[in-house]
């Protein structure tokens, strides 16, 4: 079982398609919405977490592509940048996945981007705006 | 006056630190030494146990003196990068608080608002050596005539830049959680309802107050860590309230004792002067500080061991209680148990995170223990005690 989140980007002449359905139909894997958007040009972003055989959602990955859609891992689209952050931990007491989280023996805030899904609590919740998150 | 087995003068301590045999612990480290030797020994080995903290305090700012323009102005109000600055003082000074918002900033018309930059920003800009726009207006005199000034500027164009904050270093803090059915937007940070999370801001057994409860060292012209430079306590803080209530140990159980601090701007750094945004809240401004604390005899080595568990703090429900002014608190925790980073609370697990930086007051206590073992940073004796509590 092979399980990855990732983020697509869309054009306005995809938005009417179904995409996911056809993804999941086509190459028998099961999907997990994390964020859906459209912005006002009518193109838009997803966050899916994506879970089959390893074979099916690289075929996956290929169809999503030659649909015309981009295509990226989610841990590049989340950033947490060490020179703003000053270590507080404010945003540990929010995010939902244990992504950003303390070093015991540091006390430092450790990031781990393969957790993160995105939800964007922590940016908010960070007095420096250290956590950079790029989902448009 | 009791007996003590040990003791030591700030001046005794001082002579060891030029000639480099003054021994220097961390108070993290203070505890496993007291722990293992007892603190009559652990005062005959250490001479000095450092302290530190970094959160946002807010009631900071900085006295700003930008040199008499041609032809001259008497500045009444004051700009820097369109935050005001209070311009009544003199011609050319003003004062830049922490807490001011930009000019225009939509606040909290749309809210939660996000308030991006303010004067702890600017304070940041400036010790980063950034260019700031001054902008001043006066009303014109005979002997002041300008009635307008604008320059871009940055630190070193500044005659006189000091940080006179008139009260950091907390003494121990509220806990906040929210017992409303809506999220709350606070100084305390994002409390979610129902008591989804608690945040709290100290950095417990390092911060250094926690490790001189009765102020038995700590007083006026006490020499700090402050912001990167050699500063120092120049009054107790605004709402220093030494009589708060007390555990067994004398560490207190709320909110207590506050420092006024003062150091040269020029000299400090935005690595521990950081500009702070707090969702729906306002702006605010991350300070560092770190005390060092002479261990003059055993009672000091007791005090300096004082360890997380040992530390409690009032939990207040800022939805309702706090707001109104007359808060009960809704329980009592200690730090071992919120840094764990859950704790119980009315029988319900609490999600527990910080707003002080551990990870940076421990870099602090480390700095200034470097700068007292290489004879870089001598002791400052009080020149007149904080009012204190009675010695319990």
């Amino acid at each position: 079982m092979y399980s990855k989140k990732i983020v697509i980007r869309y054009t306005p002449e995809i938005v009417q398609q179904p995409v996911i359905h056809l993804l999941a139909q086509k190459h028998n894997l099961v999907f997990n919405i994390l964020k859906a958007r459209i912005f006002p040009r009518r193109e838009g972003v997803i966050v899916l977490e994506l879970s089959g055989e390893k074979e099916d959602f690289d075929r996956g990955i290929r169809f999503l592509k030659e649909m015309g859609l981009q295509v990226e891992a989610l841990s590049k689209s989340v950033f947490q940048n060490n020179e703003k952050c000053v270590h507080c931990g404010a945003c540990t007491g929010f995010c939902p996945t244990g992504a950003l989280s303390f070093e015991i023996q540091t006390q430092k805030v450790l990031f781990d981007p393969e957790k993160c899904n995105g939800c964007e609590l922590c940016v908010s919740a960070c007095p420096v705006r250290a956590m950079e998150i790029n989902l448009l | 006056m009791k007996k003590f087995k040990v003791q030591k003068t700030f001046q005794e301590i001082n002579e060891k630190i030029k000639k480099g045999r003054a021994v220097v612990v961390t108070a993290e480290e203070m505890i496993d030494v007291v722990e293992r030797h007892g603190d009559v020994e652990a005062a005959r080995r250490v001479d000095v146990v450092t302290t530190g903290t970094f959160g946002a305090m807010c009631s900071s700012g900085a006295f700003l003196n930008f040199g008499h323009t041609a032809p001259r102005i008497r500045a009444s109000r004051v700009w820097l990068n369109d935050v005001p600055a209070y311009g009544g003082i003199a011609a050319v000074d003003c004062y830049l608080g922490a807490t001011e918002v930009v000019e225009g900033d939509p606040q909290n018309s749309v809210y939660p608002g996000e308030f991006n930059y303010g004067g702890g920003h600017v304070i940041e800009d400036l010790v980063s050596g950034n260019v700031v726009k001054l902008r001043a207006e006066g009303y014109g005199t005979d002997c002041y005539p300008s009635r307008k000034f604008e320059k871009n500027i940055t630190i070193s164009d500044l005659r006189d830049a000091f940080l006179f904050n008139p009260r950091n270093a907390y003494q121990n803090y509220n806990c906040a959680v929210n017992l409303s059915d809506t999220t709350i937007y606070t100084y305390m940070g994002i409390l979610r309802p129902r008591m989804a999370n608690v945040s709290y801001s100290t950095s417990g057994q390092l911060s250094p107050l926690f490790n001189d409860p009765y102020y038995r060292t700590i007083g006026i012209g006490t020499r700090i860590f402050l912001g990167g430079a050699q500063g120092f306590v120049a009054w107790p803080g605004t709402q220093h309230n030494p009589n708060a209530m007390r555990s067994a140990n004398g560490v207190p159980k709320e909110g207590a004792g506050t420092l006024a601090v003062i150091g040269n701007l020029k000299e400090m750094s935005p690595e521990w002067l950081t500009g702070a945004s707090i969702l729906g809240y306002g702006v605010s401004l991350f300070v560092g500080i770190g005390i060092p604390i002479p261990i003059l005899d055993e009672d000091m080595a007791r005090f300096t061991a004082v360890k997380d568990e040992d530390i409690c703090a009032q939990v207040y429900d800022y939805s309702m209680d706090y707001p109104k002014g007359n808060p009960k608190p809704v329980a009592e925790v200690n730090y071992r148990d919120l840094r764990s980073g859950t704790v119980m609370i009315q029988d319900k697990k609490v999600i527990a995170a910080p707003l002080s930086s551990y990870y940076k007051a421990h870099q602090i206590a480390e700095l200034l223990k470097g700068w007292i073992e290489g004879g870089k940073f001598f002791l400052g004796e009080p020149q007149q005690n904080l009012p204190s509590g009675p010695f319990a």
